[in-house]
């Protein structure tokens, strides 16, 4: 281990535990949490691994406290964390809102299982993928990724980090629990070769400094408590000086940036996959666990002469519109394979529009698809 | 002949000249005891950038955006865990929290008995006007027994609780009550409580006419005042248990709580190590 | 004032000249600084401030001690009491 308590080499890791790794390798020195299968692993791992690179880890009363607590850490100058399922991300959701709101940079990691409810405490689920989207009340734009291997989780947690302090938001890193608790060879990045993302500050003196005065990518610079700054944080709409205003003018300007600065800088966030989708007559579109089914179903489908292709979404949010569009006119069909009961479905068929047909292979939890379950469905779609 | 200004307005570079008048009603004494507080720190030699304000949701929270200083205004009743976060990740900070009472005891109540249980290091400055004053005056889990609010028109038939009591049963360090007219006192028990390691609780009662008041026979804030001045004694080392406030009836301030025991960050070890 | 016994140095000592300044706007006329006023030296304005409220104004004809509890009472952060100085004049 180097002495900024960086692992290095390879690991036999699971999802859970790559996941608190690429955490510790992309400077988080924060966690707040609460136990919760099968999440829980996120915070055993943080609660040994912390304290002895010099973070803070802390087990918080629920997971509003939280929640609560990483925005604080975060204005508090450190990289946080929090991971949870989903009994947990509904609570977490009214400080995800704050979040939003105060444009404050964290991770929350949900490792999704099956609900609603307490539902199915130790099997996966993707049920949570629109409440990643809109579970928190208001308008804003949010950013979810859906790794579907622990590298992944590894990987994805580093690029989770990046995203939320370069565009100032809460990021969701979308896991499920097969991807959680599943083992295999984890690589860890060396330091040297990590490409992270540091908080950007203020370049005027404290008495010019407006807290909420955006750069030309929509996203203001941020100092951190104790600087000598002496801002002001709400939850309330604010203007640039972050005072409240009870305006619908206020509310127009700070939404509309909120939500424009991450649609706007799309194409800079998303991340997909694709495979053999040049000849495609059928895309199978997935994400998570389920996009590694789809693949072995997509190359069975390929051995057979079907043309077969993949879309894997990375970025779940924001959306992926303009591959979908682009693939669409020339698809006899797309396929969604989502281990709920028909969420990102609906995505699809938006941007779709009509050019094509879109067929859903739907789950309603406690285990992945069969592959031969998708299989049956890119013949049919091939016909 | 000249005038030279002799003891005031020191306030006035401590708060956002540029926010004022302030939200809250005639007769309302948050601003009083948000006055106290920055009075206890001025006297405290404290350097304001490393000072922070949390507050949650209500009148009283709006507080925090009125100081000049580091202060976050955040969600209703996770002022505590928010201010735990940042504590945590900047341990240089003196963090204050600045709540009313169904923002920390109600909704935020297992927070609050919680971060006394760890002992965390903040300063709690609870303002208690028996009401949610910012909604129109319903009540709350303060509210004395037989008080008329705007949902128990006619008279709660709850118990209520006692701040000092819940404080000390979770394990708070330090722990007084005054009210808005025992100012020096207040500004002394603040001063103290900054300098308790751990958790610290300010209880200061204070007057709400518009919506609380106006239904409990005391219409006006002076009135509320006047209540004070005639109902309440002063115990310093009362048992925080029997110092429960019925209906109008007697208001025992004074401290009640001076313990000591290890803080969080003290058993965290953050003194050893350089985090 | 009538004492029950003199202070032994009252000859000697003089108390300042204080005068009670009232930001007219800020204040909400919640009465708190004229109630509690140990020396009765503050009183209704005669006038209304631009928020229509009866301010709290001081009455010059009364001497203020500044104990300054109308300055920390005041909610509205209002409240301010000045030593006035006596300075020679230039010659």
């Amino acid at each position: 281990m180097s002495n900024n308590g960086h692992l290095s080499g390879s690991f036999y890791f699971n999802g859970d535990i790559a996941c608190a790794e690429g955490a510790i390798s992309a400077g988080c020195r924060f966690f707040a949490g609460y136990p919760i299968t099968p999440a829980t692993e996120i915070a055993e791992r943080m609660s040994e691994r912390l304290p002895e690179i010099g973070g803070v880890y802390i087990q918080m009363e629920d997971e509003l406290a939280s929640m609560a607590a990483i925005l604080g850490a975060a204005w508090g100058g450190k990289k946080s964390m929090t991971s949870t399922s989903g009994p947990g991300f509904s609570l977490m959701m009214e400080n995800l809102g704050l979040g939003y709101m105060t444009e404050t940079p964290c991770v929350v990691v949900n490792v999704q299982r099956a609900g609603p409810s307490t539902g199915l405490p130790t099997l996966v689920a993707q049920a949570d993928m629109m409440q990643a989207r809109w579970g928190a009340h208001g308008c804003y734009s949010a950013i979810a990724l859906c790794p579907s291997s622990p590298q992944e989780m590894y990987d994805y947690t580093i690029k989770a980090f990046n995203l939320s302090e370069k565009y100032r938001v809460p990021v969701l890193l979308m896991a499920d629990e097969a991807v959680g608790h599943m083992s295999e060879k984890v690589t860890i990045t060396p330091p040297e070769k990590l490409k992270l993302v540091t908080r950007r500050k203020p370049t005027v003196s404290p008495d010019k400094f407006n807290p909420y005065q955006p750069d030309a990518d929509l996203v203001p610079p941020m100092a951190n408590a104790g600087e000598g700054y002496g801002f002001h944080v709400t939850g309330l709409t604010h203007d640039e000086r972050g005072y409240p205003v009870m305006t619908p003018q206020a509310q127009e300007k700070l939404v509309r940036r909120l939500v424009d600065k991450i649609d706007k800088n799309r194409d800079d966030i998303i991340e997909v996959e694709e495979w053999d989708t040049d000849d495609a007559e059928v895309v199978v579109v997935s994400y998570g666990i389920s996009a590694r089914i789809v693949r072995y179903a997509v190359e069975l489908a390929r051995k057979e002469g079907i043309k077969a292709g993949m879309l894997k979404l990375i970025t779940v949010w924001p959306f992926a519109e303009s591959t979908i569009k682009r693939l669409a006119p020339r698809l006899k069909s797309f396929i969604v394979v989502e281990i709920n009961a028909g969420q990102i479905v609906l995505e699809v068929e938006r941007c779709a529009a009509g050019q094509t047909k879109t067929v859903l292979l739907p789950g309603m939890g406690g285990a992945v698809h069969h592959p031969d379950v998708i299989l049956e469905a890119i013949r049919k779609a091939a016909k | 002949m000249t005038i030279e200004i002799a003891n005031t307005k020191v306030i006035d570079q401590y708060i956002r000249q540029d926010r004022m008048p302030h939200i809250w009603c005639p007769g309302c004494g948050i601003g009083t005891v948000l006055h106290a507080l920055i009075r206890s720190l001025v006297k405290g030699g404290y350097d304001m950038d490393k000072v922070a304000m949390v507050s949650g949701i209500g009148c009283t929270a709006r507080a925090a955006g009125y100081v000049k200083m580091d202060s976050f205004h955040t969600t209703h009743g996770r002022a505590l865990p928010f201010a735990t976060g940042l504590k945590l990740a900047n341990p240089d900070l003196k963090v204050i929290l600045f709540s009313g009472d169904g923002d920390l005891v109600s909704i935020g109540g297992n927070h609050f008995i919680h971060a006394a249980r760890r002992n965390m290091d903040i300063t709690v400055i609870c303002v208690n006007n028996f009401n949610y004053g910012m909604t129109g005056g319903q009540m709350g889990p303060t509210t004395p027994t037989g008080a008329r609010t705007s949902t128990s028109r006619s008279g709660n038939y709850e118990p209520s609780f006692s701040i000092p009591a819940l404080a000390a049963a979770s394990g708070a360090v330090y722990v007084a009550r005054w009210t808005c007219l025992h100012l020096r006192q207040l500004e002394n028990s603040i001063s103290e409580a900054l300098t308790r390691k751990g958790f610290s609780l300010v209880e200061a009662i204070s007057p709400c006419p518009t919506v609380y008041g106006r239904l409990n026979k005391q219409p006006t804030g002076l009135d509320q005042m006047k209540y004070y001045q005639t109902a309440s004694s002063v115990e310093n080392g009362a048992d925080p248990m029997k110092v429960g406030i019925e209906l109008n009836g007697k208001i025992t301030c004074g401290k009640f709580v001076d313990i000591e025991r290890p803080s969080y960050l003290e058993m965290a070890g953050f003194d050893k190590e350089t985090r | 004032m009538n004492y029950w016994r003199k202070p032994l140095d009252r000859d000697k000592v003089k108390p300042g000249d204080f005068e009670v300044h009232i930001l007219k706007d800020r204040c909400k006329g919640c009465r708190f600084c004229i109630d509690f006023c140990p020396r009765q030296v503050l009183r209704d304005s005669d006038d209304l401030n631009t928020k229509g409220y009866r301010p709290a104004a001081a009455d010059p004809a009364k001497q203020c001690i500044n104990c300054g509890f109308c300055v920390i009472v005041c909610p509205e952060f209002a409240v301010s009491v000045a030593m006035r100085l006596e300075k020679e004049p230039n010659v």
